[in-house]
């Protein structure tokens, strides 16, 4: 299966481009302005990125970065409480590599480390729950973040954890989910947006139902992409034909991975282990209402923040750093304050700057190119 | 944290867990094949199924045929290369 190939080709990149030319020249608003296209995956982001779709496309579409990076979205009081957990005697904290270096109002939870905390970078969270069963003398506490993608990992950990009856390991619950993030987007009124590329991993969970409000209620076209270069070449042809015709629907182009129902088995544990929060507070946005879950009373043994303490703090941003902005779409990564000055990935001053999903470190990484057309437009 | 990664599923390791071995790109990893498991698909019809591998749990299979299909529609977009074509076929035979 020489798929990844496939979906890098260039030749067929330059023949979606000239299609995508084509349709353009049929979108009416075009004449007058840009289209905006939200991708609200931070995967998408990054292919974005990596791979210099933004600088092939051509300058009536305006790709926007959505806040669907999930350690990028948390504010920075939730990284002071990772960090306090990590110093709890007798706790060894578990985490994804992305979330080691993003900085909390004192220290990250590298610089934690450095200073004696027991913190330990894992790929899954069933490796934590292995180093529970090694260190029964230990508290093992995962840090559980991400959208609906990494939901399901978490949950049949949680289960697995009670079926062998272990009780040394915790998660530090910091899930949130996809639906009220887009809500609030949509309902964002400095955010003017044609259309969304939807989340590939998050779909193959939930499906593509609960999109429909969106086409149905917004009047927006969403289209399920895929995370190679062709994949979101692809699908923003299929958003341009819809806006060319006058569509509004839910489309799916990323149908070998994300069937249109939701995955049975993911979503059971899902619901079984967590319910939603009444809201969630985010960086940038605010606190959006039901954005969030934790742990039902059921597993409360489970749930770091009833085991421990957590000082739970409102930390806010520092003052110079516009990850909010950043993070909404309002602004390009480059255009913030301290991009590449202050905030380098050497030196993050927000997390958007540390973690491969980040928009600012993928700037920062791939970027030069168009911030060198953006000047050349300028001029 | 949200890419996951294509990989084969060559092994079932522990049937009443759901466990299996998955090969991705030569390095080969216990996973957890629950959320591909089914009725209709249970855990020994599961090896050589490609899956989408995300944080140690196989989370979707991938299908083949719809991979096939969307590759068709980029093709059809476009000048076909030819020799591409010829190598994916031999690939595939
Ligand atoms: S450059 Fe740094 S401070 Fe500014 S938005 Fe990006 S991460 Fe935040």
């Amino acid at each position: 299966m020489k798929y990844v190939d496939e979906f890098r080709n260039p030749n067929k990149a330059k023949a979606l481009l000239r299609e995508i030319e084509k349709l353009i020249a049929r979108i009416e608003i075009c004449r007058h302005r840009s289209l905006s296209l939200m991708e609200v995956c931070g995967g998408h982001t990054h292919t974005i990125f990596k791979f210099g779709v933004e600088t092939m496309l051509p300058d009536a579409v305006e790709l926007v970065h959505g806040p669907g990076c999930p350690v990028c979205v948390l504010p920075m009081g939730r990284v002071d409480d990772c960090v306090a957990l990590a110093e709890t005697p007798g706790v060894i904290f578990t985490t994804f590599g992305d979330a080691m270096r993003v900085p909390g109002s004192k220290k990250s939870l590298l610089q934690a480390k450095a200073g004696g905390a027991d913190v330990r970078m894992v790929y899954s969270p069933l490796d934590a729950l292995k180093l529970a069963r090694l260190h029964p003398e230990k508290e093992i506490v995962f840090f559980g973040l991400g959208f609906e993608t990494t939901m399901p990992s978490t949950a049949l950990t949680i289960l697995q954890a009670e079926r062998e009856g272990i009780r040394n390991f915790s998660l530090f619950c910091n899930h949130i989910t996809i639906i009220p993030t887009i809500k609030a987007i949509l309902d964002s009124p400095d955010l003017q947006i044609d259309g969304f590329l939807g989340p590939g991993h998050v779909s193959m969970v939930i499906g593509t139902r609960p999109y429909r409000f969106i086409a149905e209620h917004y009047r927006r076209p969403l289209v399920i992409a895929g995370f190679e270069p062709l994949d979101v070449l692809q699908s923003v042809w299929m958003l341009l034909k819809q806006i060319a015709e006058g569509r509004c629907e839910i489309e799916n182009q990323y149908n070998r991975v994300v069937p249109e129902d939701a995955n049975r088995e993911a979503l059971a544990a899902v619901n079984l282990v967590y319910e939603l929060r009444e809201f969630f507070e985010w960086r940038g946005l605010g606190s959006i209402d039901h954005s969030g879950v934790r742990l039902r009373a059921a597993y409360a043994r489970y749930d770091a923040e009833r085991k421990f303490s957590v000082p739970a703090l409102r930390i806010a941003d520092p003052k110079s750093c516009q990850c909010g902005e950043v993070l909404k779409g309002v602004i390009k990564p480059w255009e913030c304050k301290v991009f590449g000055s202050a905030c380098t990935p050497e030196t993050p001053l927000g997390a958007l700057m540390v973690s491969s999903e980040g928009a600012c470190a993928a700037y920062y990484q791939f970027g030069a190119i168009r911030r060198q057309k953006q000047g050349t437009n300028a001029a | 944290m949200c890419l996951g990664i294509p990989g084969q599923i060559v092994a079932i390791s522990d049937p009443d867990s759901a466990l299996g071995i998955v090969d991705v790109s030569d390095v080969r990893r216990e996973i957890n094949l629950v959320c591909v498991v089914s009725d209709d698909h249970p855990i020994e019809a599961c090896v050589g199924d490609w899956v989408l591998v995300h944080v140690g749990f196989a989370m979707s299979r991938i299908d083949e045929r719809e991979a096939a299909a969307t590759l068709k529609i980029l093709e059809e977009l476009g000048e076909v290369d030819p020799e591409l074509d010829a190598m994916r076929m031999a690939d595939h035979a």
